[in-house]
């Protein structure tokens, strides 16, 4: 049965748009029915919510939510709006999808919608003192001045619920109780990988407890595309997910080109792919040199960045940047190839190849990384389903979820390659994962590197991009999830409201259930070998 | 007297930059002259902290990464006797802010900066640090961290390369080298109010 | 065999020179207590210019393992002076004084720290006649006043009034007591077989042979279960929990800064040295050189190396070993490091020592 009918079903009057992505608005009153019709749908369960973009459409207040099937991958964005600007509210879906508890404090943080039913509505990313919200068209930007006294975090999180007369009635759900021993592992800290705090409430040295605390380094990306142009915005992506430059503003450019109509050669479709896959060996070559120095060995670090250091020249000589290069560009990318890039991409392959050998001697087949990793910090399939744990983490737990396989972009249609998948959930398959990664993602080079073919590597575009009215959405498969970028445009020159995807903020709201009952140290494995990158939480 | 100049090995006192600030600084701390046995003492210390720099890392986004570069095999910072990275504020001689500093970072930077014993000196790297960078405009970013504690040495770059990361800590190492360590005082900052 | 190279090495008759001429020009208490305070000054001085020596091959060993060049620049080739500048700036740093502290532990646990790993390294034979501290239970005096270590780290923790601090030293006390025991047991076994629990006793008995040839399997067993005691003893890793970089930022320690933070740092590699040397001693016979029976030529150049040379030599290969250890494996769990001392390695060393008396008693040794 069609997707429409089946939400015309559930609520007659619900009606569609199609400029860009399908759209079904749906009155907030139905939306858990529809949401739940869809979740729990016989022939096509819609189990898999990529996100939930909150918006402000200057008279109402609203939030669309893109849900996809994990069977057979077919896309649906339900959207609803209220009309109320003083006490916005909108039922929660959090009881569908678990993922939905920290999607709506995002939204509760930026727009002030309060989502009935939600057992955790405090701010996620700003602090808990932080007067207005952010995000709103009419937030004035200077009105918050810097305050540097200490912030205290509340104890407890507010759950709202209606009563019978309308009314709003909050309750609090304790988070800490006053004896609970609770650590802070952040925000500065060596090893959660940046600006995250942890929160952990101890019982001797297990978990209790894990209560993640973001948006340290949270700089209002979002806030900032509303006022920049098209072709300024790419600049800010390659800060989202530094380890994934390349993919994230691949992402921002194809559906930049999806909406405006431009077409891109071949050629820059082949070095996009390309330079996707070095940058997706170059984080897991990080990744790997990250969890080893997180358990404590510090020698198998210097091996991954040994070979990092390869890729990294070769970025280096055909886009001038190391880390972040800045080289996709609306219509193509910046700049040719350099002459020498294939044969020293060809080189880096064989040395590759055979040095891997030297990773797996000194850490994978190690007693002590083999007993702290296996069976710990289990994550099951449907628990990643409900996270909406993307990416290395979400395949570890038996989840096929590559984007690139599924909603294929750039050449990934054309290249043949596997997708890695485990099934037990742990660390040890998290790792695995990405180390397997590394040898699909040669796999993948070794196939394009000899047929790039001749032509212009970049469209000639205008400086001004105007975007026709609608939605538009875009996914790659980033070094560590899924990557997507939600566009509104109302026709101007600059994005009416320009949402990413999060790789890392799934994850670090997983990291709860998974670390539950585990210890002290495994946490800080658990949180290494999800491998999340802060920035790009935080946005 | 003449100025005493911070030798760097293998490295020509005219290659650097700045030199005429490290001129000035050293022209305001010998204000009230020097006596040549304190200098010698001076010059020892000053000689044993400028190779012993133990970074505290601050690490917020993308310069932290190629800072893990410079410790890495290539760039190996362990020759210049950065070597050491201390997690401990409380061991560390210096603070490297890699990374944007937001509002909500900013109060615990400041008392990260309080927690370092002296003496102390503060690297900032990247654009962000310095004025806030790309996210100038942002309503979360603090504008340059010199707003809130003194910066040593600023590493422009959206990351700096490995190698301006050592011209920045060299150019550290030439400000300790002409401290004084009896009897003057190099930032003046106002004694802590005790509670 | 030949044992008249003994009296060649002993430097015995140069200390009781040095004895008799001093009593010779005052009275005798005053002689004795000159020659303490210069002995101390001579072990703290030791102390210092070992650590540095240590921290510096430390630096070094690891930069190789890691295809790194290490310390180059500072104070000619090689970066020799790297680690006096440490020092120096370590020396001139501002030691914090912590509000809501315990201020009098707060300041005693380092001091307690360094003075059990002094106590411990003044026992270690340097040379035949060198000893600084030789009883008849030498090698229980050693055990025990390597446990005040421990009342040091657990004070620490506990002052400095701060989480991390806290795990780090309980950590560290429940892995250092647990591992003592195995520790202990194992040097009971080499005092059943050499017959002795003084120190210089358990040496010279290693004249005719090392004790890892002469207790054949359980010594060489015993070998390797003190290396791996005397490891987590150190606090070094795979078993540096308590101060464990990624989990609890620096431990125990996490409070500390300037010198007393320094005296925590000089503590842990001389502990290393302590142990290394203990080890040597034990097991691969101290200050006696490394001699095949029956090839005299070969033995006598051997002898040209004098005791402390070969003590040096040992125990350098001992710490060598160890810091290969660390900078190879990954760091342990807390619960899997109680484990595997609890179910496995104290079941072992008992083994180890039950073999060791049967086959002493039917002189199945050498």
């Amino acid at each position: 049965m069609d997707i429409k009918n089946k939400i015309s079903n559930i609520v007659p009057n619900a009606e569609f748009k199609e400029q860009g992505d399908l759209i079904a608005v749906v009155p907030a009153d139905s939306l858990h029915k529809v949401a739940e019709a869809l979740r729990y749908d016989k022939e096509d369960a819609m189990d898999y919510l990529r996100e939930i973009v909150g918006m402000d459409w200057g008279e109402t207040l609203g939030a669309l939510y893109y849900l996809e099937s994990t069977t057979s991958h077919n896309r649906i964005v339900l959207r609803t709006e209220t009309s109320d600007r003083e006490n916005p509210m909108l039922p929660s879906v959090s009881d569908l999808w678990k993922t939905a508890i920290i999607k709506e404090r995002e939204a509760f943080d930026f727009f002030g919608i309060k989502f009935i039913g939600n057992p955790d509505m405090r701010r996620l990313f700003l602090r808990e003192d932080w007067v207005g919200f952010p995000m709103r068209k009419d937030y004035d930007l200077k009105s918050n001045e810097l305050n540097m006294s200490n912030e205290v975090n509340a104890d407890t999180t507010e759950e709202y619920s209606l009563n019978p007369d309308g009314t709003l009635s909050c309750k609090h759900n304790v988070v800490f109780n006053p004896e609970d021993f609770v650590v802070n592992i952040g925000p500065q800290h060596p090893s959660t990988h940046g600006a995250l705090r942890l929160r952990t409430a101890l019982d001797g040295e297990t978990v209790k407890k894990v209560d993640p605390v973001c948006g340290y380094i949270h700089r209002g990306i979002e806030k900032m595309n509303e006022s920049l142009t098209y072709p300024q915005t790419l600049a800010l992506t390659d800060r989202l997910d530094y380890l994934s430059a390349h993919q994230s503003r691949h992402a921002l450019c194809m559906c930049i080109e999806k909406a405006a109509g431009i077409e891109i050669s071949e050629r820059a479709q082949y070095i996009r792919t390309i330079m996707d896959e070095l940058q997706r060996i170059d984080s897991h070559l990080l990744f790997y040199s990250c969890l080893v120095l997180d358990m404590g060995g510090f020698t198998p670090f210097f091996y991954g960045f040994r070979e990092r250091e390869m890729v990294l020249d070769i970025f280096e000589e055909t886009t001038g940047g190391r880390l972040i290069q800045n080289y996709n560009m609306i219509g193509g990318v910046q700049a040719d190839l350099h002459p020498d890039f294939q044969k020293k991409v060809k080189e880096f392959i064989k040395h590759m190849r055979g040095i891997i050998h030297e990773y797996h001697e000194i850490f994978t087949g190690n007693v002590i990384a083999t007993t702290r990793l296996k069976g710990v910090g289990v994550l099951s399939r449907e628990d990643a389903i409900s996270y909406a744990t993307t990416g290395g983490t979400g395949r570890a737990s038996g989840w096929s979820n590559d984007v690139r396989k599924h909603h294929p972009y750039a050449m990934y249609d054309k290249v043949d390659f596997k997708e890695i998948v485990y099934t037990e959930g742990d660390s040890f398959a998290r790792y695995m994962v990405r180390m397997d990664e590394i040898m699909e993602s040669m796999h993948i080079i070794e196939q394009l590197i000899d047929n790039i073919p001749e032509g212009e590597y970049r469209v000639k575009t205008k400086p001004i991009i105007r975007i026709p009215e609608g939605n538009y959405s875009a996914s790659v498969e980033s070094s560590r999830g899924e990557f997507g970028v939600f566009l509104e445009s109302h026709g101007d020159k600059s994005p009416y409201r320009l949402h990413y995807r999060s790789t890392g903020l799934p994850l670090v709201h997983a990291l709860d259930s998974v670390c539950r009952g585990e210890k002290l140290a495994d946490l800080i494995a658990i949180g290494a070998s999800m491998d999340f990158v802060i920035p790009d939480i935080d946005r | 007297m003449g100025m005493r100049e911070p030798k760097i090995r293998s490295m020509k006192y005219e290659e650097f930059k700045n030199n005429d600030y490290l001129e000035e600084m050293v022209k305001e701390l010998n204000a009230n002259g020097t006596n040549v046995v304190v200098t010698t003492a001076d010059q020892l210390i000053d000689w044993g902290r400028s190779n012993s720099i133990w970074s505290f890392l601050l690490g917020t986004s993308c310069c932290a990464i190629e800072f893990m570069t410079l410790g890495a095999a290539r760039y190996d910072m362990a020759r210049f006797g950065f070597e050491v990275t201390r997690n401990s504020p409380r061991q560390a001689d210096v603070m490297l802010v890699l990374g944007t500093i937001t509002n909500k970072m900013a109060p615990l930077m400041k008392r990260l900066y309080d927690q370092i014993a002296e003496p102390k000196y503060v690297v900032a790297v990247g654009g962000c640090t310095i004025s806030g960078g790309p996210f100038r405009k942002s309503y979360h970013v603090v504008n340059g961290i010199d707003k809130i504690i003194p910066v040593d040495v600023y590493i422009p770059g959206c990351p700096p390369r490995p190698e301006a990361f050592y011209y920045g800590l060299m150019q550290l190492q030439r400000k300790i080298k002409l401290e004084n360590f009896f009897g003057g005082v190099n930032r003046k900052q106002p004694k802590p109010v005790e509670e | 065999m030949n044992t008249s190279f003994l009296d060649y090495y002993s430097i015995q008759p140069v200390t009781n020179w040095i004895h008799e001429t001093l009593c010779s020009v005052m009275p005798e208490a005053l002689a004795i207590f000159i020659e303490c305070v210069v002995i101390g000054v001579i072990v703290v001085a030791l102390y210092a210019v070992l650590a540095i020596v240590l921290i510096y091959m430390e630096r070094k060993v690891c930069a190789a393992f890691q295809c790194r060049i290490g310390p180059n620049r500072v104070g000619g080739k090689g970066g020799l002076l790297q680690v006096p500048a440490d020092v120096l700036k370590i020396l001139t740093k501002e030691i914090i004084r912590l509000k809501n502290s315990d201020n009098f532990l707060y300041d005693l646990a380092p001091y307690l720290v360094i003075l059990a790993s002094i106590l411990t390294f003044s026992c270690l034979p340097w040379n035949k006649g060198a000893q600084i501290l030789d009883m008849n239970i030498g090698v229980l005096f050693v055990l025990a006043a390597s446990s005040i270590g421990v009342v040091g780290i657990l004070l620490a923790g506990w002052s400095s009034n701060n989480k991390y601090t806290m795990i780090g030293a309980v950590r560290s006390g429940a892995m250092i007591i647990s591992y003592e025991l195995s520790m202990g047991i194992t040097v009971l076994a080499m005092v059943v077989l050499s017959e002795t629990a003084s120190i210089s006793g358990i040496v010279e008995a290693q004249a005719n042979g090392w004790n890892i040839f002469k207790g054949h399997i359980p010594a060489i067993l015993a070998f390797v279960v003190f290396l791996i005691a005397g490891n987590a003893e150190a606090n070094r890793g795979p078993f540096d929990l308590a101060e464990a970089e990624q989990e609890l930022t620096a431990g125990y320690h996490t409070e500390y800064s300037g010198l007393h933070f320094g005296f925590f740092y000089l503590a842990e590699y001389l502990n290393l040295f302590i142990t290394a040397g203990i080890a040597s001693t034990l097991f691969l016979g101290g200050w006696m050189p490394f001699h095949i029976a029956g090839l005299d030529a070969f033995n006598n150049i051997m002898d040209y190396i004098p005791g402390v040379g070969w003590f040096f030599i040992k125990t350098f290969f001992v710490v060598w070993l160890l810091m290969w250890i660390k900078w190879t494996f990954p760091r342990l769990r807390i619960d899997q490091i109680l484990t595997f001392e609890w179910k496995y390695l104290m079941p072992t060393s008992l083994l180890i020592l039950v073999l060791m008396v049967v086959l002493k008693v039917f002189g199945l040794v050498f």
